[in-house]
């Protein structure tokens, strides 16, 4: 195995000093370190994060291989700076069996690029009627602790009651979709006056924030687990913060796209801005970055939803909702947040990996740690190409958009995924 | 000069005002013995429509036959669009076959904005979805301009389902690029969000047919479908026609010279009575005329010179 | 003493202008035309005089005013707009549309005198008869210019002209009436003075 030796490099922020990576583990921290057996890795100018932790990423595999597989959606990962990525359920067929869960893990790990911890569906075949076998993938070789209907939202809150109680035996945690779908039925764009002058089906704000509110309250009662994904409204934030306030025992997370993007996208009708739940107002955005800031919205997950090109090049209401997230992450962050590396590291890698429990990821470098890392050269500028992306789909919202900063280099157990900005395999 | 008409709001009042000029020098040719002019020869236009629209689309094919262009019909029915071509793949055929102008009836809102990404020629909205329908709006406002003498200064009521409605939108955004001072009217549940805000401020809305009735030179009656009742936009057609609806004694209520109209197809008995649809205030037969005027008036202007 | 030629000065180059027909002699030519018109219709009766836009409808006005004057006839006087007959459309970006409005007699079974400021290349007047074709059916058609510059490209010659202009292609004949631009004036536009 290969040494590397990363020379004045600033660790979440920190002065420069050297890291030596040996056997998988960060091996040395200190200045003037010298391995003459290692590549050596110039780092002047450079930041390494812990290895970025995704809460939410489509695979597609197994069903859509055409939109993206396992192996190229986790060369995706690594470009992004991560290191490990939680698989949602909603592939066909769905993973709510011990089966698939374990089909993807172990795809996952002939990848070997990211670690690829499946989620697991909370009812079968996302039907929202009855559970699925939870503790079969909790206990399978996938170990799944999350799960998740994700693109669709455990909307009979007996069933989501009973999922919340039953997850309790083996430590789970239901991720909610929340999305009330009564008030969602054939909606296209937030409900608001772009959808009234663009004539497309509103989705209000408050079929959000009506789950939220309910799932806080059940959570509370069942004293249970509750992670919401892709907070988008400030109404939210409120019901997140006064749930929090109280105790109840909530983790929330906000997508790169609804820290930067609002509706007012959707006037060029190209669906590459359509996705679930929408990009919402100016007044949402703010919100949303001042909840993340302040701890309200614990981690920033993509929400990574390759599609194929027939998916989106067509009519709006056609379209299925979703866009590419993970090589463009990191970017976002930085655009959003500035060059805040410790909420970073928070937001991104820490905190997801600590909801996912995730043990081997979401620790700063440091002598002994697991060298799952990431380097990024915060000064570095690139626009987004969308046929340069390692994802199999082009659906990015942030096509000729230039952003800050670059992943220069990704380590996976002391082996580098990500080299010079390129992928190694 | 413009090269697609996607909504009422591309145009600004000089424009929307020649169309309106030059809808009435064409609308002489209909009363000639040879109802044709030279000026589109040459020159072809698809009337591509997703929708069964007849009266939209004859009067599209009307207006390109006066102006001898050559016209093709391409309806989703009995065409490849059944077999599930894309609309970028119609959208490349009708490249191929070299159209100069595509005019699209489809049911998603903004299908007519992204043909436009995909076709050289002008693209032409003949209503998408529940988004706009501007041809309609153009007709509307010639209707009014012919029967008041003016536009500007009028106040118009919109009246019905306006949240579903493509005809409203295009007559809000028209209307008021033209100086008159649109009402909406309807139920609560059919009056969209933040409308004045989204279309055009100045816009107000009322849910009290009856008030604004002695207030306005023109009550526009929108179609409103039966079925709206089950998704519980209104308890019932009854109920429906009984606060919004347009009948005779209600009628009596408009100023002396106010018109009434309707873009049809109509509902009698819901939102209108055959007493105010067959009265004289009613312009229901000139729209239908007019359409065709000012659907060649529109071609012209985007096909008669080199726009390109 | 002399510069060599170079070294001058130039003189700025522009078009010459000469004055084809001052405000008197358009008033003169106007009223020859008139009276040309009532003896080759021997007195204008069945006749209709049709305008071609922009200049040709206040010549008509004018003409049908003299011939009135002249032998107390009133002639019918309509506009005929000739744009969506042009055989150019494509070239430029789209042309408004003007009325045309034709007398309230008609003109089936009449003599139509078109009217025009310019007759150049004829394509003007070939769009007219075109249009003419489809409002109605006179019983013959005449045609009476201003200015005849030649350099037609049809086969196509006016009755009644109020003066012939020898011009080369580049020149420009520039008319101008009281009504559309305050004075009556014909002007020769040449190409630059070398």
């Amino acid at each position: 195995m290969t040494a590397y030796l990363i020379t004045s490099v600033s660790v979440v922020g920190a002065a420069p000093t050297d890291l030596l990576i040996r056997d998988g583990v960060v091996a040395e921290v200190g200045t003037g370190l010298s391995a003459p057996d290692a590549t050596v890795i110039d780092g002047t100018g450079l930041v390494a994060l812990p290895g970025l932790v995704d809460l939410h990423t489509h695979l597609r595999e197994p069903g859509r291989e055409d939109a993206e597989t396992v192996e190229s959606g986790s060369r995706a990962a690594a470009m992004g700076g991560y290191t490990a990525v939680c698989a949602m359920a909603n592939t066909s067929p769905v993973a709510d069996t011990a089966g698939v869960v374990e089909q993807v893990w172990r795809l996952g790990r002939e990848a070997s690029l990211v670690d690829v911890q499946p989620i697991g569906a909370v009812t079968i075949g996302l039907a929202g009627e009855r559970l699925a076998e939870l503790g079969a993938m909790a206990d399978s070789a996938a170990r799944v602790r999350i799960f998740s209907d994700d693109g669709h939202c455990v909307a009979d809150p007996l069933l989501m009651r009973r999922a919340l109680e039953y997850v309790k035996a083996f430590d789970g945690i239901i991720a909610q979709h929340a999305e009330e779908p009564r008030l969602t039925e054939g909606a296209q764009m937030h409900e608001g006056e772009v959808s009234t002058r663009l004539g497309l089906i509103g989705w209000p704000a408050v079929a959000e924030e009506a789950i939220i509110a309910r799932d806080v309250l059940l959570a509370e009662h069942v004293g249970s687990r509750l992670h919401v994904c892709h907070v988008s409204t400030a109404g939210s934030v409120e019901v997140l913060r006064q749930a929090k306030a109280r105790g109840v025992r909530v983790t929330a997370e906000v997508t790169p796209h609804h820290l930067l993007l609002t509706d007012e996208r959707a006037e060029s009708y190209d669906p590459v801005f359509k996705v679930n739940p929408p990009l919402r107002t100016a007044t949402d955005v703010a919100a949303l970055r001042s909840a993340l800031a302040d701890g309200v919205i614990d981690v920033i997950a993509t929400d990574h939803a390759p599609h194929a090109v027939e998916d989106k090049e067509c009519e709006w209401a056609y379209a299925r909702p979703g866009m590419l997230g993970l090589e463009t992450a990191l970017s976002i962050a930085l655009d959003v947040l500035g060059p805040e590396w410790d909420l970073i590291a928070e937001r991104m890698s820490r905190t997801p990996a600590r909801i996912a429990g995730l043990t081997g990821h979401g620790v700063d470098p440091a002598p002994g740690a697991p060298a799952n890392l990431t380097l990024i050269d915060p000064a570095a500028r690139r626009t987004i190409e969308p046929a340069e992306l390692a994802s199999r789909s082009r659906n990015t919202p942030y096509a000729r958009m230039t952003l800050p900063g670059r992943i220069v280099a990704t380590f996976l157990r002391g082996e580098p995924t990500v080299l010079d900005g390129k992928a190694v395999k | 000069m413009i090269k697609h008409l996607l909504s009422g709001g591309d145009l600004d009042a000089d424009t929307a005002t020649e169309i309106l000029d030059t809808a009435a020098e064409m609308a002489t040719v209909a009363g000639r013995e040879i109802k044709k002019l030279p000026a589109l020869r040459g020159r072809t236009v698809v009337n591509l429509f997703y929708e069964d629209s007849t009266r939209t689309r004859i009067s599209f094919e009307a207006a390109a036959k006066r102006l001898s262009a050559d016209v093709i019909n391409f309806s989703a029915k009995g065409s490849s669009v059944t077999k599930g071509e894309s609309l970028k793949d119609t959208a490349l055929t009708l490249q191929a076959m070299g159209a100069d102008a595509v005019v699209v009836r489809h049911p998603a809102s903004g299908a007519p904005h992204r043909l436009a990404n995909w076709v050289d020629g002008s693209v032409v909205n003949a209503g998408d979805g529940t988004h706009e329908h501007p041809t309609q709006a153009l007709l509307d406002a010639y209707t009014m301009r012919a029967r008041l003498g003016r536009l500007a200064g009028l106040s118009v009521a919109v009246v019905g389902d306006v949240l579903h409605s493509r005809v409203a939108r295009s007559n809000v955004l028209l209307l008021s690029t033209l100086g008159a001072k649109v009402t909406l009217v309807g139920p609560p549940t059919l009056i969209p969000v933040d409308i004045a805000g989204a279309l055009a401020p100045g816009t107000d809305v009322s849910y009290d047919l009856d008030s604004v009735l002695p207030n306005v030179d023109v009550v526009m009656m929108l179609r409103v479908q039966r079925e709206r009742m089950n998704d519980s936009y209104f308890p019932s057609a009854r109920e429906y026609a009984r606060r919004y609806g347009l009948d005779g004694p209600r009628m009596r209520r408009l100023p002396e010279h106010a018109i009434v109209m309707h873009p049809g197809p109509m509902n009698r008995g819901m939102e209108i009575t055959p007493e105010v649809a067959d009265s004289p205030r009613s312009t229901i037969v000139e729209q239908v005329t007019n359409g065709v005027s000012v659907r060649m008036a529109v071609l012209y202007l985007l096909l008669g010179g080199n726009n390109r | 003493m002399a510069y060599p030629p170079a070294a001058r000065p130039s003189p700025p180059r522009q078009p010459s202008v000469k004055v084809i027909l001052a405000s008197a002699d358009v008033q003169r030519v106007v009223d020859r035309i008139a009276h040309q018109i009532l003896e080759k219709t021997q007195g204008a009766a069945n006749t209709v005089l049709l305008g071609i836009p922009t200049r040709g409808t206040p010549l008509a006005r004018r003409l049908a005013d003299r011939i009135s004057t002249f032998e107390d006839v009133v002639v019918p006087v309509g506009v005929l707009d000739i744009t969506l007959y042009r055989d150019d459309l494509r070239r430029h970006a789209t042309r408004a549309v003007g009325p045309t409005e034709l007398p309230s007699g008609g003109i089936d079974g009449k003599r139509v005198i078109l009217v025009d400021d310019v007759l150049f290349s004829g394509r003007t007047v070939r769009a007219a008869l075109d249009a003419l074709n489809d409002v109605g059916r006179p019983a013959s058609v005449q045609l009476a210019v201003l200015v005849d510059r030649g350099h037609r490209e049809l086969p196509i010659r006016a009755d009644y002209v109020g003066k012939n202009i020898p011009t080369a292609l580049t020149e420009s004949v520039k008319v101008t009436l009281a009504e559309t631009d305050g004075t009556d004036e014909v002007k020769l536009y040449g190409g630059a003075l070398s």
